[in-house]
């Protein structure tokens, strides 16, 4: 449901960034990133050994960010940085990568 | 004429030349579509200005990016260059990416704001309309804060604060440096651009010393007692570079008082020291627009609302990166790209009519220490009484006598950070 909206959206930003069409209405409120997931981007990506998130699935994310939270997971520096997220806080950023498919 | 680039009666738009790249047939077709899409000027292609604009075209806003130089030579590992490690070209990155991303690149100056008209004027005549504008102009150096140390200072003293030909200054002086020689080495109070920056570049410069000039001596100056990462600095410097590296805290007499190019002398309150090499990190404030917008306060910085990043002082114009208050979040290229991308959403929200939601914001830093000795300081910030503010248990740095393995492991993320980051950028 929110992939197949988010594929509408895509097309029409698609046609929006080529500055080619008039502006439709913007994007919805609902599929806007949820609190902190647009600094997650600065690191992850593909190629980089921190790996990209978009497309990962939504417990893989949630329960990498629980388990680098209580010390569980090891870590350089996602220990540091989970633990500025609650439990929702990182469903929400996980259904957010989650739901953007593949890279 | 565009509705999104207009010249003022009796001045001619911006010719082709003055647009780059695909950018070019984007404004001059003026497709259909006056006062509708919304139209979001950007000044400055640095992290923060180069991500605001690429995410606001994705969201399909008429974005408008002025940017004076052809290339962008970013900061983050300059200091490698500066110590011989890496090239400059590394760090240069051309601005084809954002020509591809939707938008429209203006190579041009900024030269004032008209927040009343919600205009902003091109140093050639020409001016642009906005709904909203985002000014993310970085740093100026303050050339009035240390006697002696003004803009024609910076070819004997360079402060290599701003990469590019600076950067390239420092390094071939270094390279130069006579057998035994000394380096002094400045770091400003707080605030300004890349707190741990002048403690990495103490300690690859001690690296190059170490390596390549036996015997010859780096002191810094320091005008604070405390700093970032400044437990790990001084783990890593007590067991890499005790004889080479001398640190001056404040409290020890380190502020620089004033300099004299010619005589290559730094004085303090307390003593001279004649260098051989002198790189000088003077005091900085938010880049020239942003003062010239009135964004600025009397610090020389902007204070924004830590929601939109919209200024306190003039509306309908945010900031982002360096010239930018923002509380317990670093002046930093991890921190402007993070707020480039909550600024956007904040933009576009705006536009639409929305209510813009509380951001949650990430930085992340890593510092460079020697080849293959990372280390880092992370943080999560959210808007706590009118500014951003650690969220609290979050954040905090590497640890101490952490064992090599992770050391490494942090350099080569680092690294890792690099390429993503500038992708995220500049496309």
């Amino acid at each position: 449901m929110i992939r197949a909206r988010r594929a509408r959206l895509a097309a029409a930003l698609a046609v929006l960034g080529a500055n080619a069409a008039p502006a439709a209405e913007p994007p919805p409120a609902e599929i806007r990133p949820p609190a902190g997931a647009a600094s997650c981007t600065g690191c992850h990506a593909a190629g980089a050994a921190m790996g990209a998130l978009d497309g990962r699935p939504e417990s893989e994310i949630a329960g990498a960010l629980a388990a680098f939270r209580s010390g569980e997971r090891p870590a350089t520096i996602m220990n540091r940085i989970a633990r500025g997220f609650d439990e929702a806080e990182s469903r929400a950023i996980a259904a957010w990568f989650a739901g953007r498919g593949t890279p | 004429m565009c509705a999104t680039l207009s010249g003022p009666a009796g001045t001619p738009a911006p010719t082709r030349r003055a647009l780059i790249g695909g950018a070019a047939a984007t404004v001059l077709a003026c497709p259909a579509r006056a006062g509708t899409a919304p139209r979001v000027v950007v000044v400055g292609a640095g992290f923060g200005g180069a991500t605001a604009a690429r995410y606001l075209a994705r969201g399909g806003a008429a974005v408008s990016l002025v940017e004076a130089s052809p290339t962008y030579v970013a900061c983050p590992f300059s200091n490698e260059v500066v110590a011989g490690l890496r090239g400059i070209e590394a760090q240069t990155f051309g601005y084809d990416g954002l020509g591809r991303a939707g938008l429209t690149l203006l190579r041009a100056t900024a030269s004032a704001v008209d927040p009343d008209a919600r205009r902003v004027s091109l140093a050639d005549g020409a001016s642009l309309p906005y709904d909203r504008l985002i000014l993310s102009p970085g740093i100026d150096l303050r050339f009035d804060a240390v006697p002696g140390y003004d803009a024609q200072a910076v070819t004997a003293m360079p402060h290599a604060w701003k990469a590019g030909a600076q950067t390239v200054l420092l390094a071939r002086q270094l390279a130069a440096l006579p057998e035994g020689g000394t380096v002094v080495l400045s770091a400003p109070a707080n605030p300004y651009r890349c707190p741990p920056g002048p403690y990495e570049r103490a300690s690859l410069i001690a690296h190059f010393l170490k390596t390549r000039k036996p015997r010859a001596k780096l002191i810094l100056l320091d005008a604070k007692d405390t700093f970032s990462k400044q437990k790990l600095f001084e783990e890593a410097w007590a067991t890499l570079y005790p004889d080479v590296l001398e640190h001056v805290p404040l409290s020890s007499g380190g502020q620089v008082t004033a300099v004299d190019p010619a005589a290559m002398v730094v004085r303090t309150d307390f003593a001279e020291y004649k260098a051989d090499v002198a790189c000088i990190i003077p005091p900085q404030r938010a880049g020239r627009i942003a003062v010239l917008a009135g964004c600025a306060d009397r610090s020389g910085w902007c204070p924004i609302d830590p929601v939109t990043f919209e200024s306190q002082r003039v509306a309908g114009i945010h900031v982002i990166g360096d010239a930018a208050v923002a509380g317990a979040m670093p002046k930093s290229a991890f921190s402007a790209n993070a707020q480039g991308k909550v600024c956007a959403q904040a933009v576009l929200d705006l536009l639409a009519g929305r209510a813009p939601q509380t951001p949650k914001l990430i930085n992340t830093c890593y510092s460079l220490v020697a080849p293959g000795y990372g280390i880092s300081i992370a943080g999560v910030f959210h808007p706590a009484n009118g500014l951003l503010a650690d969220v609290p248990g979050a954040g905090g740095t590497s640890p101490l006598g952490a064992p090599a393995a992770q050391r490494a492991q942090e350099a080569a993320q680092g690294e890792d950070w690099y390429r993503t980051i500038t992708r995220d950028a500049f496309g």
